[in-house]
């Protein structure tokens, strides 16, 4: 038992998907455990902080986090585990880019709490309660981690080795980089453990991309009745393959789904965001202002569009707050 | 959590703040236009760092963003007038993109104006003076943008990581435990 490498997982802001994916191993997380001593892992074994504490340092081999790291308890959790392990891998798109939790950027805290205690049509709030750092009752004080002011992604609080990307993650790259971290052939620090060229080129549909776009306007997904076989951007729909990194097999696609890009930028990209923006509008048929306007209003939210799961990590990170 | 205010630190300006703009001029038509205005010996704001691009549709939408992401207060794209485009259709490139990186922008809290497309063509010395000095007024009145020192301010709420985590592991490590 004592010579298996120790591998831990956490989860930080994040939906429990990746932790879902790691059970969507199946029989194959039978090996993992077979090969690596799990010594942390919150979602499914009895392991406190107080555990990890007492681990020497750089004792684990391996620490796979996930989720966006949005309070102080997260930020100090993955601290932590940084400091006890030899390798930290970011697990799934809200630890390499924000996620979905890192649209929360587009708000300061204020708003956001007001919103989830006070203005949600679904909360029942009379005296305005929100959660307090502290609070005393029966002489004893309890204490809440904070909030922090904007949403990170894991690199921006710790040193990372390797991200694991996708939302979540599919079992075959988590297998692939499994082996491979064990089998202490390491791939360069820094490296994203998928493959580093566009969805589109992996894309069954590739073949009827037109080369020359000329968009008029964009079809919303709901509104929408898709064809199985052609490319979503020749049918006006915002599709992300462009700007997203291959590695998930299509899954989206194949689904008859547009990607939504939560495999992130190559790795010649520094924004996903901006490129995907660059290549779509480029593409567009109108020529006028006006016009250019028009086909452009079809797309309501362009940074919840353009920066779906990549807000936090992007070049402005976070909404500027209005001066007061 | 509820009482806390918000302690936004905006940048402020102060008397030694200038205001600074990067400008990513068309190497065939404003980038020209202001070697025109240099030779012509027009007077221009000196706040401007001019880019040379090959064409305003070379400019990648990541430039801007990291323009400002390392400190630009403006961002000024100057190319060729419509239909003029050296390589036909650059320019209308160009458009398109700034039409919706401006959204974008609004959308992350910086103001429009912060961020100009102007058509000047190689003859339009006159032209690029106008355009930088009128920037340089509106951006002066905007004030700072000041992302760096922004994303600084956000970052010190990591610090209290290094009483919390660091220092008790230390403190740790000491006692043997």
């Amino acid at each position: 038992m004592a010579d298996k490498p120790k591998v831990a997982f956490y989860w930080c802001a994040s939906c429990g998907g990746c932790e879902e994916s790691v059970v969507d191993l199946a029989e194959g997380l039978l090996d993992v455990v077979e090969a690596v001593d799990i010594v942390f892992w919150p979602v499914a074994m009895d392991f406190k902080r107080h555990d990890v504490e007492a681990a020497p340092d750089g004792s684990i081999l391996v620490s796979m986090i996930n989720g966006a790291v949005r309070s102080s308890e997260q930020a100090e959790m993955v601290r932590l585990l940084r400091r006890k392990s030899r390798l930290v891998v970011a697990y799934g798109a809200c630890a390499q880019l924000g996620g979905v939790p890192g649209l929360g950027n587009q708000f300061d805290r204020e708003q956001i709490l007001r919103f989830a205690y006070e203005d949600c049509p679904s909360v029942q709030n009379p005296h305005k309660v929100r959660p307090q750092a502290q609070c005393r009752e029966d002489g004893r004080m309890a204490t809440l981690p904070d909030l922090h002011r904007v949403v990170r992604t894991l690199d921006q609080v710790v040193p990372v080795d390797y991200a694991l990307p996708g939302c979540p993650p599919t079992p075959r790259l988590l297998g692939q980089a499994v082996t491979q971290l064990l089998s202490g052939d390491l791939p360069p620090t820094g490296s994203v453990l998928a493959p580093d060229i566009a969805l589109c080129d992996q894309c069954p549909r590739k073949d009827s991309k037109p080369t020359d776009l000329r968009l008029d306007a964009f079809k919303r997904p709901h509104l929408t009745r898709f064809d199985p076989q052609k490319c979503f951007l020749a049918q006006g729909l915002v599709c992300m393959g462009p700007a997203t990194r291959g590695g998930c097999e299509a899954a989206c696609v194949g689904g008859n789904m547009p990607c939504s890009g939560c495999f992130g930028p190559t790795s010649r990209v520094k924004d996903q965001g901006a490129k995907m923006l660059s290549s779509l509008c480029s593409n567009i048929a109108a020529t006028t202002e006006p016009d250019i306007d028009r086909t452009l209003t079809t797309i309501p939210d362009p940074v919840g569009t353009f920066y779906r799961y990549g807000l936090a990590g992007s070049l402005l990170r976070a909404r500027v707050p209005r001066q007061r | 959590m509820s009482d806390r205010t918000e302690a936004h630190v905006a940048p402020r300006a102060t008397a030694a703040w200038e205001p600074r703009i990067v400008a990513f001029f068309c190497n065939w038509c404003t980038y020209t236009a202001a070697d025109l205005a240099g030779v012509s010996r027009m007077k221009h704001a000196p706040n401007v760092r001019i880019i040379r691009v090959m064409c305003s549709g070379r400019v990648d939408p990541q430039f801007v963003l990291e323009a400002f992401a390392k400190g630009a207060d403006g961002v000024l794209i100057g190319g060729c007038h419509i239909g003029d485009c050296h390589y036909v259709e650059g320019n209308y490139k160009a458009v398109r993109r700034v039409r919706m990186l401006r959204r974008v922008l609004l959308g992350m809290g910086i103001e429009a104006d912060r961020f100009r497309l102007e058509w000047i063509s190689a003859s339009e010395g006159e032209k690029v003076k106008l355009v930088i000095n009128d920037m340089v007024d509106t951006v002066r009145a905007l004030g700072p943008l000041g992302l760096p020192e922004r994303f600084h301010e956000w970052d010190r709420e990591l610090e209290s990581l290094q009483r919390t985590v660091e220092a008790p592991l230390a403190e740790a490590r000491v006692h043997g435990r």
